[in-house]
């Protein structure tokens, strides 16, 4: 590439046209859906289907936000979402961090076996296992509880993959200094190894709390009743009425989205650069 | 002199000896207290694990096994049937439709996603185009969007009599296309919106292995006259294989397991056309309380995803995972 740069400046300015063109179509028909669903949604009501149909609202307005925040307790589902998100969150960093750690330190015939079972829960997730995933919740007496959500969603294969890949590029010879100067293995871990470990600890928790935020089958097989619903099994219930009111979707639907965007815009290095090459995603 | 010489010299072999007899005892020194601590220690790091995974991989999986030999409706005790929930299944021409509209979608969703990942990639990692950084910004939007919201957002803009799309296909003089209502038009429309939703994350991936292609194997090849087309195919593609691997793999089980967009977006429909096999899991276990049958079905999905995963594994030669 600098071998051209250097060789034909000139021409520069005329072959970057293409796949500058091409580019930017690509980026307009992904940025187009989202751009109307937002602006539809500061329409009011008469507006979203009066013809011709416009790009801008005529008047603005945020009736759509305020009738969804109060129609629907939509509080109440914000909020438990927030407590499943960030709950779920901490022990996934957590829980897999420690495991990460036994897989990356420590050599047993045990702890392959285990890796390997854990990488397979990839392979088969609860969506295959749902009628019997319910059974298990229900049995455990968690059933229509947020508790009911967050357990079974902190153990992660790419969490725990993760923190293994980043656990074994730290030299053993740090635990083993650690261990001359008496330090428990549990202090290693604790004191030492999770500090250095903070980058991938950032990394997870955005994509755990993405995770959380954005689930739907959990929150669907577990919550029966509507005060503990989240906002996407919510959502969910306002598409599949049979008359759908969009002025109250489109807005609770911008609302969903608000967190996440924040949290984008805080973390967006982070997330641009994770080099999440373990890749499994949840 | 030479006796001095040899002492110097030995002393230093030795003390040399000592050091490392030194380091490795103090390797040893632990590794011979530890037999319980090395046990026990990694044993309380994974035992979370283990529990939640007993708990919910393990069990769900044991009691969705004996669930499809039952006749368990949800409530009361399961009754013993043995396979026959495995034979209606093989008879019941709804699980063929589901099952081979589900293949259908896997099969043209799949090299969708790849490509559309990896030319975005390509574009955003080619030193040619402008304002890549807001581009790449764009391109992961969808990312951030919950597959509901994307179900809504599209649902929206794709509405047969209000949607944006139609409306102006009508004002440029055209016919509004029967986007809810045709089966095949519907599922064109879901493989639109999982493309757009699936292919942020899998371009990051994309980006950060192109990265990793040497700039010198490219800038040779580039002297020896390769244009920018041979370069890609015969130098980059190759370079990528791992992730290509790993992303045909998480898309074709996604695809497989799709529901939640399609819940919102159109339900499946129209009617039941659309139907996948998650989703029919979910209407037989759920809504018409058949949990047997729905185990059955969920055991079949789950040998289908095994099945893919183990070819695909075997496709892959990188052994780093293990």
């Amino acid at each position: 590439m600098t071998l051209r740069q250097e060789a034909r400046p000139r021409r520069r300015g005329l072959r970057s046209l293409p796949s500058t063109l091409l580019l930017w179509l690509l980026a307009l028909g992904f940025i187009i859906p989202v751009a109307w669903f937002i602006l539809s949604s500061f329409k009011p009501g008469s507006e979203l289907f009066s013809l011709p149909l416009r790009l801008f609202p005529e008047d603005w307005t945020i009736s759509g936000y305020t009738t969804a925040w109060n129609r629907f307790n939509f509080a109440q589902y914000f909020l438990n979402t927030s407590i499943v998100a960030v709950v779920t969150t901490v022990l996934t960093v957590l829980v897999s961090a420690m495991t990460g750690y036994a897989f990356a330190k420590y050599k047993a015939w045990w702890l392959k076996f285990f890796f390997i079972c854990v990488l397979a829960t990839t392979m088969l997730p609860t969506e295959v296992i749902m009628p019997s995933s319910f059974a298990v919740v229900r049995d455990l007496g968690l059933y229509n509880t947020l508790a009911g959500i967050i357990v079974p969603s902190i153990i992660t294969a790419t969490g725990i993959f993760m923190f293994r890949q980043y656990f074994k590029t730290i030299p053993d010879e740090l635990l083993e200094a650690a261990r001359i100067d008496g330090v428990s293995e549990f202090g290693a871990f604790w004191r030492i190894m999770l500090p250095l470990a903070k980058p991938i600890a950032v990394v997870l928790a955005i994509f755990s709390f993405q995770w959380r935020w954005n689930d739907y089958i959990w929150p669907l097989i577990v919550l029966r009743d509507p005060d503990r619903y989240t906002l996407q099994v919510a959502l969910r219930s306002i598409v599949g009425a049979d008359n759908i009111d969009w002025s109250v979707l489109l807005s609770a639907s911008v609302i969903s989205l608000v967190p996440m965007v924040v949290l984008f815009a805080i973390f967006q290095r982070q997330i641009m650069n994770a080099d999440v090459n373990s890749g499994l995603k949840d | 002199m030479s006796t001095t010489k040899t002492v110097d010299g030995r002393s230093a072999e030795t003390s040399a000896l000592i050091t490392v007899g030194r380091r490795t005892q103090r390797v040893r020194r632990p590794r011979r207290r530890s037999s319980t601590t090395f046990v026990l220690a990694p044993l309380t790091f994974i035992a979370v694990s283990v529990v939640l995974f007993a708990l919910f991989f393990l069990w769900p999986g044991a009691l969705g096994l004996w669930y499809s030999l039952t006749d368990y409706t949800g409530v009361g005790t399961p009754e013993f049937i043995g396979v026959e929930n495995y034979v209606d299944l093989a008879q019941d021409p709804v699980f063929y439709s589901v099952l081979g509209r589900t293949f259908l979608y896997t099969l043209l969703s799949v090299p969708l996603h790849y490509v559309a990942a990896l030319g975005i990639a390509v574009l955003l990692t080619n030193s040619m185009a402008k304002g890549k950084s807001t581009a790449r910004i764009i391109f992961f939007l969808p990312w951030l969007i919950s597959p509901i919201v994307a179900g809504v957002i599209w649902k929206w803009l794709f509405g047969e009599n209000f949607g944006l799309v139609n409306y102006l296909i009508e004002t440029l003089g055209g016919q509004g296309l029967r986007w809810e209502t045709d089966p095949t038009l519907a599922l064109v429309l879901i493989l639109i919106v999982s493309t757009w939703g699936g292919t942020a994350f899998n371009m990051l991936l994309f980006i950060a292995a192109i990265r990793n292609v040497p700039q010198s194997y490219l800038e040779a090849a580039q002297l020896d006259g390769a244009n920018s087309w041979q370069r890609f195919y015969r130098i980059t593609l190759p370079l990528l294989r791992p992730t290509s691997f790993m992303v045909i793999l998480l898309t074709t089980i996604g695809s497989m397991k799709e529901f939640a967009m399609v819940q919102a977006l159109n339900g499946g429909g129209p009617g039941t056309s659309n139907m996948f096999m998650v989703q029919y899991i979910y209407r037989t276990g759920f809504e018409r309380a058949d949990v047997g049958y729905a185990s059955a079905a969920s055991m079949v999905l789950m040998v289908i995803l095994i099945v893919i995963a183990v070819i695909q594994m075997r496709f892959d030669k990188r052994n780093d995972l293990a």
